[in-house]
């Protein structure tokens, strides 16, 4: 069928294939803990530089990036712990402006695509918030509608 | 999404063949909702039906020309389109007589309806029908290429002021079209013709009126930023108004870290020299409820709007509008209504007139209290015209996790409703689109498109430039590749 078969052949952006060009899975000094939004903890290696959203991309980590971070959505967004959240560079106006439409926005939220990894950062957790609100799939009540 | 172990459990209902999956509409809710039940179903086929021959709904026709880093959720629904079981049928219209919805029903286990909201909100005020009163969703189809809308022609240059009625990211879209250097609109993928008409413009004044006050903008940071950098641009505004609004509404805004920053960039702006020069400006006008436009001597084109003035009653939180019985008018040449858009019911669904959605439950279509087997219904037509892309890619998969939680649970769907066990899908549709002259495109059809669209786009300096007409559309394609896309 010739559908498929041309379909193939789509060009997809290099951002989506594997995150940063050169880096393979395993490489880096760096450990951080991703949280996904059914409780599974996925704990990954980075290099300096590396994105979360790098790091996703590698490790096939469902955190989606729509706008294949250029500051323009909030679907990237995670939650840090205080404390990994003080040693970051302050978020700036552009990446403030996309987490107030952030669902379930903290006060340590942060875009994913926005954290850069660095020795100071070794060791972070990042939690991917619960987007859907679909309560029916882990069996407790529904509450609103 | 669903865990592993839930996806060991299936369907007692449907078994040793795939679940057939219709989803009308191919923006941004139709291709979440389709890259979710991918992922939560492994045995399943998904045909998309889409109107117009190509793909990504308001994404390609109401994301503004001048925000491309918005459209690379593209990359996303094509990635979702290389998935085998995923069928993308464009140019076929579901709920004509041609293809009724009764014909998906029988072909179909599950329908979802993601064909968003069509229609726009009128004032309801004498006038509205005059020349160069537009809908903003009419103008902002008309320079993304909307084929529905190519024909709007507006009066660009023979006025120097315009009317934007709403205060929301569209109202400020426009004005930022309205207001923006041509040479910067250039580089972007607005139509040609719409770039003519811009480039002829004589607009100079933009007013972005609202009903109620600053606190109720609706609005957001980027847009609110964007618009005052424009170059040459002067802003002004109600500035009492809005210190007083800030000032009493503190207690709120500390609430809402959205709503502090967007009145902060506001308030930054209170004698900045944007206030003070620039031979263009735009200004947010504040309690102001449209009464009435008022005609010219031809009696044909828009000279002017009435308002009635409004004072704010209630807590900050859920301010309202109180007509004063006051009357104000502003001479203008070209007004755009941008007070919401509204979706329309199709056929065969229950719908719900006075909230203009479909009634649902986590995405499960109810009628009454009593859920629908094997429909369900995703984006602005399940929960109305709001949000970004992040919220209804967060409401699409909702939608997503509550179809395959009910195909997990073995409840009914649409086979278990009309008897037909054996559902095909867009086989079973095929004598049908023979008989009606149905052609559909595949999403490799609208791949030879969109390549078409990237290299007349090249030639000029653009990212791309859009085909305005299905016509122009379909005559990319040859008969061979007609016949072959099926």
């Amino acid at each position: 069928m010739p559908f498929i078969t041309q379909l193939k052949r789509l060009r997809l952006p290099t951002a989506l294939r594997h995150g940063k060009e050169g880096v393979s899975r395993g490489d880096g000094p760096y450990t951080v803990h991703f949280i996904t939004p059914e409780g599974e903890k996925i704990d990954v290696k980075a290099t300096e530089g590396d994105t979360m959203l790098d790091l996703a991309q590698r490790y096939d980590i469902e955190l989606e990036c729509a706008c294949e971070g250029s500051l323009a959505c909030s679907t990237c967004h995670v939650i840090c712990e205080q404390e990994y959240y003080d040693k970051m560079e302050e978020p700036t106006d552009e990446e403030n402006d996309m987490l107030d439409l952030a669902f379930g926005l903290t006060d340590t939220s942060r875009l994913g695509c926005q954290i850069t990894m660095n020795k100071d950062l070794d060791g972070l957790t990042v939690k991917m918030p619960s987007a859907t609100r679909n309560m029916r799939v882990d069996g407790s009540k529904p509450t609103h509608h | 999404m669903l865990s592993s172990n839930a996806m060991r459990a299936f369907s007692t209902a449907i078994r040793g063949r795939p679940l057939h999956v219709a989803v009308i509409g191919s923006g941004p809710a139709g291709f979440y909702t389709a890259h979710r039940v991918l992922k939560d179903i492994p045995d399943v086929k998904i045909d998309m039906f889409e109107s117009l021959p190509v793909p990504h709904g308001l994404v390609r026709f109401g994301v503004a020309p001048d925000h491309p880093e918005v459209k690379n959720v593209m990359n996303k629904f094509d990635e979702v389109a290389t998935d085998d079981r995923f069928t993308f049928l464009g140019n076929v219209h579901v709920g004509g007589k041609d293809l009724p919805l009764s014909a998906l029903k029988s072909n179909y286990d599950a329908i979802v309806f993601s064909y968003g909201a069509s229609e726009d909100r009128r004032l309801i005020v004498p006038g509205e029908d005059l020349q160069n009163v537009y809908s903003a969703r009419s103008f902002v189809g008309w320079y993304n290429g909307l084929p529905n809308h190519r024909e709007l022609m507006p009066d660009l240059d023979s006025t120097d002021t315009a009317v934007i009625i709403g205060q929301g990211n569209v109202a400020l879209d426009i004005a930022r079209m309205l207001l923006s250097p041509i040479d910067v609109l250039r580089k972007t993928d607005v139509t040609d013709y719409a770039l003519e008409a811009l480039s002829k413009s004589r607009i100079k004044h933009v007013h972005v009126v609202g009903r109620r006050g600053p606190l109720q903008a609706a609005f957001t940071a980027k847009e609110l930023r964007e618009q005052m950098k424009l170059p040459g641009v002067r802003f002004s505004t109600d500035v009492q108004l809005l210190q007083s609004e800030i000032a009493n509404g503190a207690e709120y805004l500390n609430k809402s870290r959205p709503l502090k920053r967007l009145m902060s960039i506001l308030e930054k702006e209170i004698g900045s020299p944007n206030m003070l020069s620039g031979d263009k400006s735009w200004t947010l006008d504040f309690l102001r409820s449209p009464s009435r436009i008022i005609p010219d001597s031809t009696n044909n084109n828009v000279a002017a709007i009435e308002y009635e003035l409004n004072r704010l009653d209630g807590p900050a939180e859920s301010r309202r509008a109180i007509g004063t019985g006051q009357f104000v008018t502003q001479d203008c040449g070209l007004i755009l209504r941008s007070i919401g858009y509204k979706s329309i019911a199709m056929e065969g669904i229950p719908f719900d007139e006075s909230s203009g959605r479909v009634p649902n439950k986590y995405g499960k279509v109810l009628d009454g209290e009593n859920e629908v087997p094997g429909l369900y219904t995703a984006g602005w037509l399940k929960r109305g015209p709001t949000g970004v892309i992040a919220t209804t890619m967060n409401d699409a998969y909702e939608t997503a996790d509550t179809l395959a939680a009910d195909f997990v649970a073995g409840k009914p769907f649409l086979n278990e409703v009309d008897g037909v066990g054996q559902k095909t899908g867009s086989q079973g549709l095929l004598q049908l689109f023979k008989d009606n002259k149905i052609r559909p495109i595949s999403y490799v059809d609208w791949k030879l498109i969109e390549k078409m669209e990237f290299e007349a786009g090249q030639k000029i300096g653009k990212p791309r430039e859009k085909f305005g007409r299905v016509e122009d559309m379909l005559a990319v394609l040859s008969t061979e590749d007609l016949k072959t896309s099926m």
